[in-house]
């Protein structure tokens, strides 16, 4: 199942390393980088199940 | 003559010539340059142990103008102790629940409710100038029981130079200038502070680039009261945010985010802001309520502190030390807290119990603090005005998750409330010797309140340093330290128990002036205790 409660200790943290890899970086970079990260993250989750929620979730 | 820069909202302290303008310069131990909260706070704080404090300030009374509206939990517990809470709870305007808007929909709603057992609300909206006004009536009256406070108004410090054991001030007023000396001179005179200014002291960090038009109009309306915040508003020209938030007297306050290339006396014509007023509250009621502006200003902010806020004889707090974003309450709200760490060790030191090298923890521990409060504040700036491509494309990915998926919603940021800082790591704290003991009060962590007896523990706790000892080991314990007092409580109720026990059956802590854990252990310990007092006083 899907978490959608928050899951992420210290949030704002979090947040701020997100942004700041992004940092310098053209809107293509940006994009590029983002991509990567989806699927390093997918990868980490492996549920193929969870990924079809989070494919849902993400369009809603 | 003394030129006033602003118009006050009330006369509090009215020039008086006193005898020593007349005289060589009188040696003061403690002279606050600057009468706002946080100066006023501090010379309370130190008449009540019996320290004299003299204030001197420019004007004669609280400024007129928005300012700090926002007192949070800890203002309130620090004001309490020093008997000037109270008539602020009754005025301010309480409130607890926060709603999030982006674009026509709400996102979500919070509430800060404490979780009970505490005698103060988590926040209150009262207008400086009351928040003031109440400090001045509790100097009164403690002066009417002897306490040695001063405040001189419409005088005007307009040079300082350090000479070896002490500051020589000259001071303008009314009737011509004089000279003062002081022993330690506290430096609480704003954000633009003159004294850092004549001292040629840094004060540097960053500029956003935002105007913020504040309109605080005053109307009778139905709106409830709690925070709303809108990310993207969808009404006419509202900018990249706006906020609406009631304080007392029917007076509400709103904000609109107006970008940085904007014309300023164009924007501030009452019209121009009348048809955003108009807009906004037509947007929640169909129509147009009556209304009166009664204060507007566009205003820009910095994030920054001074590199250190101790310089020899001379101490910054509040603004005139640090400045911040006012997203989060935590400007008036952490120099409150300068005032209470800063008070109690100017008290030993001056009484030459505590070596003068305890000043340097004030600065250490407040310089942290600021730290905390400008990231703290930046990150709300950065999610509310995104600065870059991809700052916005998550920024608008969270608003538009949050209102479905719960989990994006402690990432929406327009602002953090101002909590006290915990001084985590710091030399003059710890042990940390209660296994199972919670988080929330580790050593470092300000006191949260819980219900003792018919009343509160932050009510015991009135400003020396207290042993807290509770349950299993309350019974039969004495100190032969004379500087410290115990409070037993071999019983405590369900709120004190899980916020001080967690798991344990019993705890001992020992707890500053300032109401900050020193230390806590599961049994007492005579020497221990004394070790863990003498690091809290700098003595060793």
């Amino acid at each position: 199942m899907l978490k959608t409660e928050p899951n992420i200790p210290d949030p704002d943290g979090f947040y701020d390393e997100l942004l700041r890899i992004h940092e310098g970086l053209s809107r293509e970079e940006s994009e590029a980088l983002n991509a990567r990260l989806v699927l390093v993250l997918a990868n980490h989750i492996g549920d193929r199940a969870v990924l079809a929620e989070a494919l849902e979730a993400a369009w809603g | 003559m003394v030129q006033a820069r602003y118009k006050t909202a009330f006369t509090l302290y009215p020039y008086e010539k006193v005898p020593q303008q007349d005289a060589a310069p009188t040696r003061h131990p403690v002279l606050i340059v600057g009468g706002g909260p946080v100066g006023l706070a501090l010379a309370l704080d130190l008449g009540k142990r019996g320290t004299p404090a003299l204030v001197l300030d420019d004007h004669e009374g609280a400024g007129l103008g928005s300012k700090a509206i926002c007192f949070a939990k800890r203002t309130l517990d620090i004001a309490h102790r020093l008997g000037a809470a109270r008539p602020m709870v009754e005025k301010g305007v309480t409130w607890n629940v926060g709603r999030v808007f982006a674009g026509e929909g709400q996102l979500f709603s919070f509430n800060l409710a404490p979780e009970g057992g505490q005698r103060h609300p988590a926040f209150i909206n009262l207008q400086q100038p009351w928040f003031e006004k109440y400090l001045v009536d509790a100097i009164d009256a403690a002066r009417a029981e002897g306490a040695p406070i001063e405040i001189r108004g419409a005088n005007r410090v307009t040079g300082m130079a350090r000479k070896g054991d002490h500051v020589a001030l000259d001071v303008d007023t009314p009737d011509g200038p004089y000279r003062l000396e002081a022993d330690w001179l506290v430096a609480c005179d704003g954000a633009r502070s003159p004294l850092r200014d004549m001292m040629g002291l840094d004060f540097e960090g960053r500029v956003f680039e935002d105007n913020f038009l504040i309109a605080d109009v005053r109307m009778k309306a139905d709106f409830p009261t709690e925070r709303w915040f809108w990310f993207q508003p969808p009404f006419k020209d509202a900018g990249q945010s706006a906020l609406l938030h009631k304080q007392p007297d029917d007076i509400w306050r709103i904000d609109f985010q107006l970008g940085w290339d904007i014309d300023r006396d164009l924007e501030l014509q009452p019209d121009r802001i009348r048809a955003r007023v108009d807009a906004m509250l037509s947007s929640q009621t169909g129509e147009v309520p009556d209304y009166e502006l009664e204060w507007t200003s566009i205003y820009t902010f910095q994030c920054r502190r001074m590199k250190t806020f101790r310089h020899g004889p001379v101490l910054f707090a509040g603004d005139a030390a640090h400045q911040v974003s006012p997203f989060g309450a935590r400007g008036a709200n952490s120099g409150m807290q300068d005032a209470e760490n800063l008070a109690w060790k100017l008290d030993l030191v001056l009484r030459g119990d505590a070596p003068a090298t305890l000043l340097d923890s004030y600065a250490a521990e407040r310089e942290f603090a600021a730290d905390e409060n400008i990231l703290n504040s930046s990150r709300a700036t950065d999610f509310m005005t995104p600065k870059s491509h991809a700052s916005r494309v998550f920024r608008d990915a969270v608003l538009r998750l949050a209102g479905k998926h719960p989990f994006a919603r402690p990432l929406v940021n327009s602002g953090r409330l101002s909590v006290p800082c915990t001084y985590d790591e710091f030399a003059g704290f710890g042990p940390d010797a209660l296994p199972g003991g919670p988080a929330v009060t580790r050593p470092g962590a300000a006191c949260p309140d819980a219900p003792v007896g018919n009343g509160f523990l932050l009510d015991h706790l009135a400003g020396d340093f207290m042993v807290l000892a509770l349950g299993a080991v309350a019974d039969g314990i004495a100190s032969e330290n004379p500087k410290v007092s115990i409070l037993s409580v071999p019983e405590p109720d369900a709120a004190l128990r899980a916020r001080y026990l967690g798991e344990a059956s019993g705890a001992v802590y020992l707890i500053r002036p300032d109401q900050h854990v020193v230390a806590r252990w599961d049994r007492f310990d005579a020497d221990a205790l004394d070790a863990a007092m003498a690091r809290a006083m700098g003595q060793v």
